[in-house]
């Protein structure tokens, strides 16, 4: 239980000549919601990618619970750390049961013995599996597909989920609710999830850490009433909003 | 009218003879072609920058008139069978090539992204979502192929390959139209009911997901 589900260690990464992360240093707790968030470009995706080394770095070594990925199967590594991208990218071809199962199918399980675990997880999602694991993706609504896509990540147990914004494609409603469903469900689950954002109020509302980048330097790494009380520089103030001082204040 | 009958009933065998003949050229060609074109399109998949190339030097094939290739056999490989299938299988090629290509290519990267991240090797990313969302346009290729290889077929009978081109131009020596019919009615049937059959075939063969509603995720 000692170590951190995932760390960066002099972490750099450039495509061409510039640099997207330099010596970045980064530790992320175990169990926990993991924002990481900051403007557009300023490398979130690049992060994420590198703990399932969709990405390799050029320079620097990243631990998931304590082993260095660089000498691990990539694939292996893969299929052991749950991945959500914002396209949703549930396959159309298959059902809503197949999507889900992917993962432990390529880990060799047969169809058959899952489907204990597909109505687990509908369940869990608030998804009725008898409505629902026969369908295919289009029949769903964009929220209920990034459920899936949540479900997905979720059905071979891993222990490290990793979220690229998840819910920005969706429709304020679905945002919020999914949102609240995330929480509830990490309390259930107990999984690390690094989720990726560009949205402040999402990461304010759902992490219990917040991981601020900006042109790939780690600007403060806090949870999220520290980052409210003392912002690290102006960029963070900037960045919360500075109007949720002003009503901090007042309190 | 009793003419007709009576020649039909005493052609009848040969009729049949020469359909399986027709059949087995085209079959083998196309079967050939698909061997060669599906993997080859796959693979200009992953050499996007040799697709192009590839793809120009095939459609030249394309352009040279059926007969002058027939034609370029005989010095090569002589008369008969062998020469035939090789001349109708260098034509079916690229429409094969093309659309396994862009049927492949067009697959949302979204989703083989999350196919690699989720710990797909290629090869599975491959046969689990490439080849299943890309079958309909690979098909489609299939197809057309099909329906011009039994057609351009006829034409093997020039390099003594057999087939029904060999009842339609000995009908046309003759000038006797009932022996053209003899020749000229099964391989149109052929046509028909092969294309009828595929594009069964294939709508069997989509899933129901990929139904009507090809793309979704944009
Ligand atoms: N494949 C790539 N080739 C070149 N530059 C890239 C590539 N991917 C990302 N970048 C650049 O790296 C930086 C970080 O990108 P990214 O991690 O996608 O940012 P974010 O997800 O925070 O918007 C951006 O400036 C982007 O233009
Ligand atoms: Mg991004």
């Amino acid at each position: 239980m000692g170590e951190a589900a995932v760390e960066f260690r002099g972490v750099s990464k450039r495509y061409g000549t510039g640099y997207v992360f330099e010596e970045l240093a980064l530790t992320i707790p175990r169990a926990r919601i993991v924002c990481i968030i900051g403007p557009s470009g300023c490398g979130k995706t690049t992060l994420l990618k590198l703990i399932n080394r969709l990405i390799e770095p050029e320079a620097g070594e990243i631990l998931v619970e304590g082993r260095p990925i660089g000498r691990q199967n990539p694939v292996e590594l893969r299929r052991n750390i749950g991945y959500v991208i914002q396209q949703i990218g549930l396959f159309p071809h298959m059902t809503i049961e197949d999507n889900i199962t992917v993962v432990p199918r390529l880990k060799g399980e047969s169809r058959k013995r899952l489907d204990h675990r597909v109505d687990e997880l509908l369940s869990l999602i608030g998804l009725a599996p008898d409505q629902f694991r026969k369908r295919y993706p289009h029949e769903l609504s964009g929220g209920q597909q990034q459920r899936i896509g949540v479900a997905r990540a979720l059905a071979a147990n891993p222990s490290i989920i990793l979220m690229d914004e998840p819910f920005s494609a969706l429709d304020p409603i679905s945002r919020v609710q999914l949102q609240k469903e995330l929480i509830k469900l990490n309390e259930q689950v107990k999984k690390t999830i690094v989720f990726v954002t560009h949205d402040i109020d999402e990461a304010l509302k759902i992490a219990d850490r917040i991981v601020l980048l900006k042109d790939g330097k780690l600007v403060q790494d806090d949870a999220p009433e520290d980052l409210l009380k003392r912002p690290a520089n102006a960029f963070v103030r900037e960045f919360l909003g500075t109007e949720r001082f002003a009503a901090n204040f007042e309190i | 009218m009793d003419q007709f009958w009576n020649t039909l009933q005493a052609d009848w065998p040969l009729i049949i003879d020469k359909t399986l003949e027709h059949l087995y050229l085209s079959a083998v060609s196309v079967l050939i072609a698909c061997l060669v074109a599906i993997p080859a399109g796959v693979l200009l998949t992953r050499f996007k920058r040799l697709a192009n190339g590839v793809i120009t030097v095939v459609s030249v094939i394309q352009t040279i008139p059926s007969l002058a290739l027939f034609g370029f056999m005989i010095p090569l490989v002589g008369i008969g069978a062998k020469p035939a299938i090789i001349a109708l299988t260098l034509y079916a090629l690229l429409p094969i090539v093309q659309n396994t290509f862009v049927g492949i290519s067009e697959v949302n990267p979204a989703l083989t992204e999350a196919g690699v991240g989720m710990g797909m090797t290629r090869w599975q990313v491959l046969r689990m979502v490439q080849l299943p969302i890309a079958r309909s346009v690979i098909m489609a290729g299939v197809r057309l192929v099909t329906v011009q290889t039994i057609s351009m077929a006829t034409i093997a009978t020039y390099i003594a390959a057999g087939g029904l081109g060999d009842i339609i131009t000995r009908g046309i020596t003759m000038i006797n139209t009932i022996t053209i019919f003899e020749g000229a009615v099964p391989v149109s049937l052929l046509v028909i009911l092969v294309n009828l059959l595929l594009l069964a075939l294939n709508r069997a063969l989509t899933p129901k997901g990929l139904r009507g509603q090809r793309k979704i995720n944009g």
